[in-house]
């Protein structure tokens, strides 16, 4: 079981049933579970979506997009079926908080979800886990389960008249399908390659009809901002950043683990105070702040508040909160070819510049690794980096891009190092021969 | 062939995948799921059960490979009763990913993708498996293993044999 971290500083909302058994739907309810649901059966449609646009809620999948807004762009009459999608693929590494929430809280998910559908009309939602997290897909059915015996889902839910169904889908292995086209091509029963955009989901998603595809972190966010107010959860974060984020601190930290804290809370702060400092009293070398595809930071970079325009005009982004602490013994190249190898490994190959880019990355970041790099590699690194950008149909391509150029950009001595006679201490001469 | 009279699956499993076809709006959504619970039981994505598959939903099976080959946890392979799942993604590698990976394959005297004569592991290098802030992390077939440590790794082990031991004690009583 994964544990559980605790700070002062955290303003739990999200997580403020984890550890409770909040799984078990009698306890969900003593913890003042479905009633935001009621309400928002009583309240109807216009007033949901104006609470989400009050709350600003912006999507925690790592695009930042207002919830609010994304829903209120589903049209009203449609002649296709409307869906719901819970994107509980969670890959981005440094990320694990819907971990955590779909373990402690699963009615939650399915509240949320009922909420959405109501707000847009639609009657069914799909919970889509990946592959890996089968003990969670279990967990996750169980609730569903008890969910419709209980009454809260299925024909004329709580004597509303209204009907919803819930179906928890499985995965089997794709980053990409983290995408939101990605994985409504999965959830069709294909493979998970992304479609071109427009039209966008909200009018033509699954199986042709609009569909609203939310993370599992947002859907989960939505009871309690019908339960405080859309006024209220707003008031929490900071401008244009509604709420709290789970922000997951991994890497080089003494106390690594899911923190829940008001968006725009400092991220030095973060690090130094709510987990601990840098493991061993070591000193910071770098901060990837919102996943493996943001763009890293430095140390003198990182006095700042953690909402998605605060840490986009810091150069980087929000991302999906996962933050990745990097002390002084880290090999920099080594990062930035993990990085890479990793996004190799998951394109899926529909775009050219992405499938080539990502092979070619890693290949010149395994040669310059080992010991075996040229001065003109560097700049080509990042030449090949930049040449992907903004041409692929999905952002995986620039996923892959944005951190590459980074590093290039930030630790430029590292990679000169790595030349000058001063091989990297972690070189193998074997990674030239798995090329 | 009809599959109530000739599955390849067992009871339980044919009346499951049954009763997931009628789940979706598209019969097709219950093809990645199928695959996945197919190869629980089985260990593989055989001929028989893409065969199989292929019937229940109908499609092809050139239409079944196309979308298994897509995603990393289908296999067309026979893996080892207990597979092992190392993470060495950026969160686990900084917090010793790598050197748990030596570990297992010296403890188990076998590299990635190989499994053990006698049949009981397979190693694999997985990226990210969401474990970040526990690192570094593990999975044997569906199970987490959380903040793990080089020394942990011969007790894991040896869990995972004394409990092939005792299931394989059951089957035999």
């Amino acid at each position: 079981m994964p544990k559980l971290v605790s700070h002062p500083d955290e303003v739990k909302i999200v997580s403020r049933r984890f550890g409770q058994g909040a799984a078990d739907i009698d306890t969900y309810l003593k913890l003042d579970g479905y009633t935001a649901l009621r309400t928002a059966i009583t309240q109807g449609s216009e007033w949901i979506i104006n609470e989400m646009k009050a709350s600003n809620l912006r999507g925690r999948g790592g695009a930042g997009f207002p919830t609010g807004l994304k829903w209120s762009f589903v049209p009203k009459q449609s002649a296709k079926p409307k869906y719901v999608i819970v994107n509980g693929d969670e890959s981005e590494p440094g990320t694990c908080k819907d971990h955590l929430i779909f373990l402690h809280d699963p009615h939650t998910i399915i509240e949320g979800t009922i909420i959405a559908g109501l707000a847009i009309g639609a009657k069914m939602g799909f919970i889509y886990l990946r592959g890996e997290y089968r003990y969670l897909q279990i967990i996750m059915q169980k609730a569903v389960d008890d969910a419709y015996e209980r009454g809260f889902l299925g024909k004329n839910l709580l004597g509303s008249g209204q009907d919803f169904d819930v179906v928890v889908q499985t995965g089997a292995g794709a980053y990409e399908v983290g995408e939101e086209s990605a994985l409504m091509e999965s959830l069709e029963g294909k493979r998970g390659v992304p479609r071109i955009k427009p039209p966008f989901p909200a009018v033509v998603g699954l199986y042709g009809g609009p569909t609203v595809i939310n993370n599992a972190e947002t859907i989960a966010t939505v009871p309690h901002v019908i339960a405080m107010g859309g006024a209220a959860f707003a008031a929490v974060g900071s401008e244009r950043n509604g709420g709290t984020r789970l922000f997951g601190v991994s890497g080089h930290v003494e106390r690594p683990g899911v923190y829940e804290l008001p968006m725009g809370y400092n991220l030095k702060k973060l690090i130094y105070e709510v987990a601990g400092g840098i493991r061993g009293g070591r000193a910071l070398k770098a901060v990837v702040p919102g996943g493996s595809s943001t763009p890293v930071l430095l140390p003198d970079e990182i006095d700042i508040g953690l909402d998605f325009d605060q840490v986009g005009k810091a150069g980087s982004m929000l991302g999906s909160a996962g933050v990745v602490v990097l002390d002084e013994t880290t090999c920099m190249v080594e990062f930035a070819l993990r990085t890479i190898q990793f996004y190799q490994h998951e394109s899926c190959g529909w775009c050219i510049p992405c499938r080539e880019g990502t092979d070619w990355l890693k290949k010149s970041l395994v040669r310059f690794h080992a010991g075996f790099g040229e001065a003109k590699d560097i700049d080509n690194i990042r030449y090949l980096a930049e040449n992907m950008l903004g041409r692929t149909f999905c952002p995986l391509g620039d996923a892959a891009a944005m951190p590459i150029i980074a590093f290039v950009k930030k630790f430029r001595k590292e990679f000169e190092d790595h030349l000058n006679g001063r091989p990297c201490p972690f070189a193998q001469p074997a990674e030239l021969a798995a090329l | 062939m009809s599959p109530e009279t000739m599955s390849v699956f067992s009871p339980k499993l044919a009346a499951r995948l049954d009763a997931l076809v009628t789940r979706y709006p598209v019969k097709r959504s219950a093809l990645v799921p199928m695959l996945l619970y197919a190869q629980d039981e089985v260990g593989y994505l055989s001929d028989a059960v893409i065969q199989e598959v292929a019937t229940r939903i109908g499609i092809t099976e050139l239409d079944v490979r196309g979308v298994a080959t897509y995603y990393s946890m289908l296999r067309f392979k026979p893996v080892g009763r207990y597979n092992v799942q190392v993470c060495t993604n950026i969160s686990c590698m900084l917090r010793g990913g790598y050197q748990l990976l030596d570990r297992f394959k010296k403890e188990l005297g076998i590299d990635v993708k190989q499994t053990t004569p006698d049949g009981l592991f397979s190693l694999e290098e997985v990226e990210c498996i969401g474990a970040c802030c526990w690192a570094p992390a593990a999975q044997v077939n569906y199970a987490f293993h959380d903040d793990l440590t080089p020394d942990a790794v011969p007790a894991l082990l040896d869990d995972y044999r004394k409990k092939a031991h005792s299931e394989g004690e059951e089957n035999n009583a």
